[in-house]
């Protein structure tokens, strides 16, 4: 059985500027999977969560966790879901220890109970667990949030931007955590606007606007970008961009930190078409390689 | 239940943790015990009078000195004509004008009357109208006096006299603390009741901390319980603050019993904290909370009889005073204290506080969602 699936779900929230934020959705997400949403800020992720974490009701269309539906079954899907905001929402004026034990209580369980699974991540928090949670660290406040999300053993994981705002290197350590729960054969579902967090994941659906633009194994989505491939360096990388955007063989071309990404329309254009256009124009000093295509380029693909 | 027992714990550990509410608790009942009842005091004292002697005669004089004995009255000065004194009414110097006319001994001695003009400022009403009345029945001593003086025997007066005597029933000084006291108590309570409550809710939503509540299979009665006790004991702990407060500082001991103030004190929190959760559901910001509390303090307050009495309001005013919580427990609490009102005398009061608090608890927990 699935852990997840959505069918058709609407959400518009109404208003002057009235927003569809969810424009008939679908994903099923299977159990014990690391599944990523991937998508910038305003793609609707948090939206999705809500509905599926039984805090927000769709206007059109259904969603079940493992088969309970989120409208019907919400006391129960409660019970077994461990949802993670992408604010951080702990009591900030409560302890480390405090509020673990106190999430712990509401799912009428302990630290002591499920200290196997939050073992990890609660002996880096321990050396301050009489340290107010408003004065954590984001990278910590991050890891007592997760903490909390865990307590109770949750069937299913829902974690909503968890590092959004976190360090590098807390990152790269907070999704080692998501590896080793993952072990655990606990269904984990991440959103994060951070393309290079996608490979991490098991499967990534690619968000934009309220619609799923695509569902596959990160390889998956990468094999599946059909088109050739270039990075272009060199000088004056604005005005080459210019100068690419009005080249008859370019599908698209985006700037990636000191490359520019060509992407070309068929084959009968190549690397060599391309460096010859520019020199024609009076590029010189420009690199063109073919690469491989990544998780963002396969996104911006879509715009 | 071994849930709610958490939620409780986790409460006091917030509250106790915050010291600005541990301030609100102790801090504001003093305060407010112990400056406003000496303010409030609608005791007229110190009318300032101008007076215009046209007459300067042994009676006029008389009569000045008569006005000026009394504690009421303290004279700004003489004035050579009305216009003269309209001046130091315009600069607030003066609240009445007394202008004797000239001629005025004598008028009375041969004709057997004359006549007094008292000018009030009326820009303060109270104090004008207050001042004009003492002023009057000054003037009214004033007569008697000389009409004693002039009948040689005294032992039998010709006229039939009616002496009146007043005992003021309750509250026998007139003292006002005793009338304030136990009203500001009520507003103390009233502003636990409502104001911590919703702030407190609202900043659980505003902070998100609520999302992880109602993500988790507690119920909403645990939650609103766990948020209506801490609220409802800090309400008594207020209200003793308070009652010792006035024992201390004012000698306001309750001619009633304790045990019917706490009775009706643990009934009115309901409500009130009632109303404090019902705006908490509306309200998304403690912003909007506090605002909405304020207009509704403002509204009960004024609309209680704390200041102004309810049967001297006009009608329709008194329909809404009558929908006012406030206004029923200000009315007992005084009853308690200075007239020692038994349950019986106060159980229409207790009926209709009972009933609003389950009105406003059932509407806030039917308002109350764990998702929207």
């Amino acid at each position: 059985m699935s852990a997840i699936s959505i069918q058709q779900i609407v959400k518009t929230f109404p208003g002057k500027h009235s927003v569809v934020a969810l424009d008939h959705v679908d994903l099923l997400v299977e159990s014990g999977e690391l599944f990523g949403i991937i998508g910038p800020d305003g793609a609707g992720k948090t939206t999705l969560f809500r509905i599926i974490a039984t805090l927000l009701l769709a206007d059109e269309g259904t969603a079940t966790l493992r088969g309970m539906d989120v409208v019907r079954d919400y006391k129960k899907i409660r019970k077994v879901i461990g949802y993670m905001p992408g604010k951080f929402s702990l009591y900030q004026d409560l302890t480390v220890e405090e509020n673990i034990q106190f999430f712990a209580t509401l799912f009428l369980t302990s630290l002591e109970e499920n200290y196997d699974l939050i073992k990890d991540i609660y002996v880096q928090l321990e050396p301050f667990k009489d340290r107010k949670a408003g004065k954590l660290s984001g990278g910590m406040k991050q890891k007592l949030a997760l903490c909390c999300a865990l307590i109770h053993r949750p069937d299913v994981l829902l974690l909503d931007e968890p590092t959004t705002g976190v360090d590098p290197v807390s990152r790269k350590e907070f999704w080692e955590m998501l590896g080793r729960l993952k072990t655990s054969g606990m269904t984990i579902v991440v959103s994060t606007p951070y393309m290079d967090e996608a490979v991490l994941c098991d499967r990534i659906a690619l968000m934009q606007t309220g619609k799923i633009l695509q569902t596959d194994t990160p390889q998956g989505i990468i094999d599946s970008y059909a088109l050739q491939l270039l990075a272009i360096g060199g000088d004056h990388l604005y005005d080459t961009l210019q100068l690419l955007r009005h080249f008859e063989g370019t599908a698209n071309c985006f700037a990636f930190g000191d490359k520019l990404h060509l992407s070309l329309k068929d084959n009968s254009y190549s690397a060599a078409s391309v460096t010859a256009y520019l020199e024609k124009n009076g590029r010189t000093d420009t690199t063109v390689e073919p690469i491989q295509p990544g998780i963002e380029d396969c996104f911006m693909a879509y715009l | 239940m071994r849930v709610l027992l958490f939620l409780l714990v986790k409460e006091f550990q917030q509250i106790f943790r915050n010291p600005a509410i541990i301030r609100i608790i102790f801090i504001m009942p003093a305060v407010q015990l112990l400056v406003l009842p000496l303010a409030a005091d609608y005791e007229v004292k110190n009318v300032y009078i101008t007076v215009v002697d046209n007459d300067h005669s042994s009676y006029s004089h008389a009569l000045v000195n008569k006005l000026v004995a009394s504690d009421y009255f303290v004279l700004t000065g003489y004035a050579d004509s009305y216009a003269q004194a309209m001046l130091d009414i315009e600069q607030d110097r003066s609240d009445l004008i007394i202008e004797i006319p000239g001629q005025f001994e004598r008028t009375l001695v041969r004709e057997d009357k004359a006549t007094v003009s008292i000018a009030a400022n009326a820009v303060n009403g109270a104090k004008g109208g207050i001042g004009a009345s003492y002023a009057a029945s000054l003037i009214q001593d004033f007569n008697t006096d000389i009409r004693t003086d002039w009948l040689q025997l005294p032992r039998y007066n010709p006229y039939p006299v009616i002496a009146i005597t007043g005992s003021n029933w309750y509250n026998l000084h007139m003292r006002y603390d005793l009338f304030m006291v136990p009203g500001i108590l009520v507003i103390l309570l009233t502003m636990v009741g409502s104001f911590l409550a919703s702030i407190n809710i609202v900043y659980e939503k505003e902070v998100g901390t609520i999302e992880q509540i109602n993500v988790s299979p507690i119920r909403k009665y645990q939650f609103i319980l766990g948020k209506l006790i801490p609220f409802w004991i800090i309400g008594f702990v207020v209200l003793t603050i308070g009652l010792v407060i006035s024992r201390v500082a004012y000698g306001i001991i309750p001619e009633g019993s304790f045990g019917l103030i706490y009775l009706f004190a643990a009934v009115y929190l309901l409500a009130f904290l009632g109303i404090g959760l019902l705006l908490s559901t509306y309200a998304d910001t403690q912003q909007q909370a506090m605002f909405i509390s304020f207009f509704l303090m403002m509204i009960f307050i004024l609309m209680g009889g704390l200041y102004t009495s309810i049967d001297s309001m006009p009608e329709w005013a008194q329909v809404i005073a009558h929908l006012n919580p406030v206004t029923y427990f200000i009315e007992v609490m005084r009853m308690v204290v200075m007239k020692g009102s038994t349950f019986a005398d106060i159980r229409s009061q207790f009926f209709i506080i009972s009933g609003m608090a389950v009105f406003f608890n059932v509407w806030a927990v039917l308002n109350y969602r764990k998702r929207n």
